[in-house]
């Protein structure tokens, strides 16, 4: 996969990746996914995004070579790799913050490394390849259980993690109201797993009627079209009591709809970090005292939002990238018992080769595709 | 609130994660009680930078890895580095990348002119799927791309006469 500029990819072959540094591993691909913040890079909204990069942040596959200090893994494991690259050893990865690595970014201190995330990320080559470099191989990449179908493990690289730790970062408690802003995987996951923590009624607002259905059936949830409410905020309060829900999750991030001129400011000018539409439903439906979870992914510049709300109302704001490794044990655990099905919402596996085919579709909702996964020729063999 | 009465438990993994002597509540209450320490960890072994590595001014050198893929070039890297002059939390930072970022889409149109690529812009952006997919919505682009074209080249055409 090869960036050419906004919605411009194609397919070419690029040197094989090389072990750059002691605790390196390569990896070669068996699955990887188009995520829906891969389409804030194809749609040019992040920073310093340079033409030939390789994005996917979201892949398993079997180790090919390991640098020499590696120890946790070996030739041939099957491994996930988590999106988040992280030493383990840095002040925040000890603090768990494995999103947070100080020691994986050269070019930015808020972010850690992200494969294929473009350079704000650490300028990292991604995993809709055949073949990945894959840093800190000690750390990040665990090996799948045996029993555990691929379609799982690479469902929980990033999206089952994130939408974990939207719904735990909500800090739901028994009987609380949800409302999840966008139906997109992410949103869709952070609504399930809003269930694990006791939420009493979890709420889905989008826009695209396919998946309003896919949330409703997925997450059992309620879903509702903001296209069809004359206001989703007033709509969120009358049915909340009037008082708002106890916890708002913003899972769409950068690329919200819904708001003019958050859509001309935000992603046509990019005078903002992105439109921030989701992020302002979620300050004001939530009640006073309530908490906004934020996972949908925001470029760096500034943005316009509500803050005097977020002050007048007592909201607490939470916000991270998943710390996927944080996570794992926990969440495998829970695809192993059956409480949580990732797989279930993949919908598209086309072949690496069809990759622009791929972001087409899922950048424009189209086939009611809610998550494709790439399938490189080596691992269709 | 409404609804909190409901019984939700038929609901696969309803409440599993709600024990409060279970629950991480993270990042809030995740301390490791040594954050006076947080500048004496040993760094890992640090990576050789064979290219050119901007790194942010908010830090006072290299990370102990990186990626290396695409190192600075051209005019768009000329505007990366300087860029790169100002802190993360500063438009003269963040502003010059997006002009660099548009600058380098035109350098590698280039460039593969240059190697004796022409881009097939169809391909490259997935438009079979649309055309397979969302059919009416193609015609009506391409209808009105058709006439915006031509009602273009006949102003330019009646301004030359």
């Amino acid at each position: 996969m090869n960036y050419r500029g906004p919605r411009r990819i194609r397919v070419s072959q690029k040197p094989h990746p090389e072990l750059l540094h002691p605790n390196d591993a390569i990896v070669r691909v068996t699955r990887s996914c188009i995520c829906g913040s891969d389409l804030h890079l194809y749609h040019g909204l992040v920073p310093d995004t340079r033409v030939g990069t390789t994005f996917g942040h979201e892949f398993i596959g079997v180790v090919e070579e390991i640098g020499p200090t590696v120890q946790n893994i070996k030739v041939g494991d099957n491994v996930l790799v988590p999106f988040n690259i992280a030493c383990g050893t840095c002040a925040f990865c000890k603090q768990e913050l494995y999103g947070n690595c100080h020691e994986s970014n050269p070019e930015a201190t808020a972010v850690g490394g992200i494969f294929g995330y473009s350079h704000t990320a650490g300028g990292y080559d991604g995993g809709q390849a055949e073949y990945v470099r894959v840093p800190y191989a000690d750390v990040g990449p665990t090996v799948i259980p045996a029993d555990m179908d691929p379609d799982d493990a690479v469902l929980l690289t990033d999206v089952a993690p994130t939408g974990y730790q939207a719904a735990e970062m909500g800090g739901i408690k028994k009987g609380d109201t949800v409302v999840v802003f966008g139906a997109g995987p992410v949103g869709i996951m952070a609504a399930k797993c809003s269930w694990l923590f006791g939420a009493a009624r979890v709420i889905i607002i989008d826009h695209i009627e396919y998946r309003l259905e896919f949330a409703r059936k997925y997450a059992q949830c309620e879903a509702y079209n903001f296209r069809s409410l004359e206001d989703p905020v007033v709509f969120l309060k009358r049915t909340t009591g009037w008082f708002g829900a106890d916890v708002c999750i913003d899972a769409v991030g950068a690329d919200a709809a819904g708001s003019a001129l958050q859509t001309i400011t935000g992603k046509k000018l990019m005078l903002q970090a992105g439109a921030a539409t989701a992020l302002h439903w979620a300050i004001n439906s939530v009640k006073k005292g309530g908490i906004v979870s934020i996972v949908g992914v925001y470029g760096p510049t500034g943005n316009l939002i509500p803050i005097g709300n977020v002050v007048n109302k007592g909201i607490t704001i939470r916000a991270n990238q998943a710390s996927v490794k944080r996570l794992l044990p926990r969440l495998i655990e829970h695809v192993k018992s059956g409480v949580l099905n990732p797989k279930g919402i993949i919908t598209h596996r086309v072949p690496l080769e069809e990759v622009a085919e791929a972001y087409h579709i899922f950048s424009s909702k189209l086939d009611n595709c809610i998550k494709p996964i790439l399938i490189p020729p080596s691992a269709r063999v | 609130m409404e609804n909190t009465t409901k019984d939700y438990t038929h609901i696969k993994g309803w409440g599993i994660d709600a024990d409060p002597e279970n629950e991480p509540t993270y990042p809030m209450k995740k301390y490791t009680g040594d954050d006076h320490n947080r500048l004496n960890w040993i760094r890992p072994v640090q990576q050789r930078a064979d290219v050119e590595i901007l790194h942010s001014n908010e830090r006072p050198n290299l990370s102990a890895v990186f990626g290396t893929p695409q190192p600075p070039s051209g005019i768009s890297g000329s505007i990366r580095r300087f860029a790169f002059k100002y802190s993360e939390g500063s438009y003269g930072h963040w502003l010059p990348l997006i002009l660099a970022d548009k600058i380098n889409v035109i350098e590698g149109i280039i460039d593969d002119v240059k190697h004796g690529h022409i881009p097939n812009f169809f391909a490259e952006k997935g438009l079979k799927s649309e055309w397979k997919y969302n059919r009416k919505a193609f015609v009506q682009k391409a209808f009105i791309g058709a006439l915006i074209t031509t009602a273009v080249v006949a102003l330019v055409m009646k301004k030359k006469k």
